[in-house]
């Protein structure tokens, strides 16, 4: 009983560390990665090639003050950053993030929590992390903030319908939502992935992340150009860069999500040994969502709105029922 | 053209082009089929696959944009009219100026000024000679009217300063006697251009 509590704790921490440390990292990348695809270099003066730019950046957001408005309403106004960041990484808890592994002849299971509701569990903290976003727009006595934060309701309230149910024919072929019953199903090699056989789930979910973390397309909280920043616009200092990190471990939560229930998880892909493919395919996925950030533009709140509603939730629906008709006869 | 043609303020009917526009689908059933076909048509992916390319020409083929500006320099033009240089006599090391003060006279800024006296061989000589860098438009007309192309314009166009006594030092613009062997005849703003012995007319007095 011990060890497992000790072992839980090094885990966590381990997970915190490792992710705060990579959301920095990413906003790095981010930087790269749209300055290469407009033809720039990007960060370059701060350590070699800018690497250092992170520390510049934490140093920037730790000593900075920490400003709240006069007419704020400051309990909830404090406490939304901590909802979008902890959320974020609570979400973390029921991921599996590699393959079972032996460390000094102890068997390591790399998951903090293996509930035998992963999916949902995940969805669930995910959704809970908009909160984040409401209360401060809400709070923080500014029209820009408000209009942030109504706009996250209305992109609650798109995506999480079309998410869950991308997610529900996955489940409806595996019968298990534990993230590694998901997983262990896509074990015969790369033709058994998910993607395959449930190509149109895959693209939903893929697009309700899109909306759920806020990347470009549907990034109306903080659209700079209408919304000077969004909920975020009255945070400074390290309350915002909470915000910050909670993006891009949300960023994280749902690429390690599509690759475990659609990219064949962590399973080993031909010689890849599985640890490394599911790295290779959550950096895939990552470049990916910076590499629409630099190539598409958003849309506005009331097409978010048509596009869930209108388009992808019968689609959603449909796809359902022709696995529903599937699984009846075909098993 | 006449004068009516002028007296026309109208002069943008009849050229515009009209940017082509789908028709509006007036149906329900025609607005499905136009999202289902633009859906298809995958033109997103187009837009990717145009930004992947900028990346691949921008890393692998050379074509960023960027100058690292205090590291790297865009070279600029020959005829740039950046801070004066004044030019020495290659074989002797003095100044070429001959104190004939055209340039103090065409300043329009006002900022060059010159001392001259008549020294013992009965010849111009010039005492003092400044130009100040806080007026100075850079207008190129002290350069084009010097005749003896002493004072040109040079391509130092990095000039700011925390003092306004910095901007009128005549160190800065003589050539120092140690560089003589890098001065270059100067073919820039003001300098005789190569056909000039073609194009020149003569003078009544030659006749």
């Amino acid at each position: 009983m011990e060890a497992i509590i000790i072992e839980t704790i090094i885990k966590v921490l381990i997970v915190l560390a490792v992710f705060s440390a990579l959301a920095g990292f990413t906003t790095y990348l981010e930087r790269k990665v749209l300055a290469f695809m407009q033809r720039r270099l990007g960060p370059m003066n701060v350590g070699p090639y800018g690497l250092l730019q992170v520390l510049a950046d934490g140093i920037k957001l730790f000593t900075k003050e920490d400003v709240i408005p006069a007419n704020a309403s400051k309990p909830v106004f404090m406490i939304a950053p901590i909802i979008t960041a902890a959320t974020a990484f609570i979400a973390m808890s029921a991921i599996p993030f590699f393959p079972e592994f032996e460390l000094f002849g102890y068997t390591v299971r790399p998951i903090i929590a293996d509930i035998n509701i992963g999916v949902l569990f995940v969805l669930g903290v995910a959704s809970v992390g908009l909160y984040g976003p409401l209360l401060a727009g809400m709070s923080s006595a500014n029209k820009w903030g408000l209009l942030g934060g109504a706009r996250t309701a209305i992109q609650l309230l798109s995506y999480e319908v079309v998410s869950g149910l991308a997610l529900l024919a996955p489940i409806m072929l595996v019968g298990s939502l534990s993230l590694i019953d998901l997983n262990n199903y896509q074990s015969g090699g790369m033709l058994s992935w998910m993607i395959f056989t449930q190509p149109l789930a895959f693209l939903l979910f893929l697009i309700a992340g899109f909306a759920e973390t806020n990347r470009t397309p549907f990034d109306l909280l903080e659209h700079e150009a209408e919304l000077v920043a969004g909920y975020a616009t009255e945070y400074s200092g390290m309350r915002w860069g909470m915000f910050f990190i909670g993006e891009y471990a949300n960023l994280f939560t749902i690429c390690f999500l599509v690759s475990l229930v659609f990219l064949g998880g962590f399973n080993d892909w031909g010689f890849i040994p599985g640890g490394l493919a599911i790295i290779l395919k959550v950096m895939f996925l990552i470049f990916l969502f910076l590499w629409t950030r630099a190539s598409w533009p958003h849309i506005r709140p009331d097409q978010l709105m048509w596009l869930c509603w209108k388009v992808l939730m019968p689609l959603a629906v449909l796809n359902i029922l022709l696995t529903g008709l599937i699984v009846m006869i075909g098993l | 053209m006449n004068v009516e043609d002028f007296k026309n303020r109208n002069v943008g009917q009849g050229s515009y082009v009209n940017v082509e526009q789908d028709e509006y689908p007036e149906t329900p059933w025609a607005e499905f089929k136009q999202v289902f076909k633009r859906s298809i048509k995958g033109e997103l992916l187009g837009g990717l696959k145009i930004t992947f390319i900028m990346m691949k020409e921008a890393l692998f083929n050379k074509q960023m944009h960027t100058v690292q500006y205090p590291a790297e320099k865009l070279p600029i033009g020959p005829r740039y009219r950046a801070v004066h240089k004044l030019l020495a006599l290659l074989e002797s090391g003095t100044n070429r100026c001959i104190g004939c003060g055209l340039c103090e006279k065409i300043c329009i800024a006002d900022c060059i000024r010159m001392d001259t006296k008549i020294d013992e061989n009965s010849r111009k000589e010039v005492l003092e000679f400044s130009i100040n860098f806080g007026r100075c438009i850079f207008c190129g007309y002290c350069a084009e009217v010097c005749p003896e192309l002493a004072i040109v314009h040079g391509e130092r166009y990095e000039n700011a300063s925390e003092q306004r006594a910095h901007f009128v030092l005549k160190e800065d613009m003589a050539t120092p006697l140690d560089k003589l062997i890098f001065q270059k005849e100067y073919d820039g703003f003001g300098a005789v251009s190569p056909d000039a012995d073609e194009r020149v007319k003569k003078t009544p007095l030659l006749y």
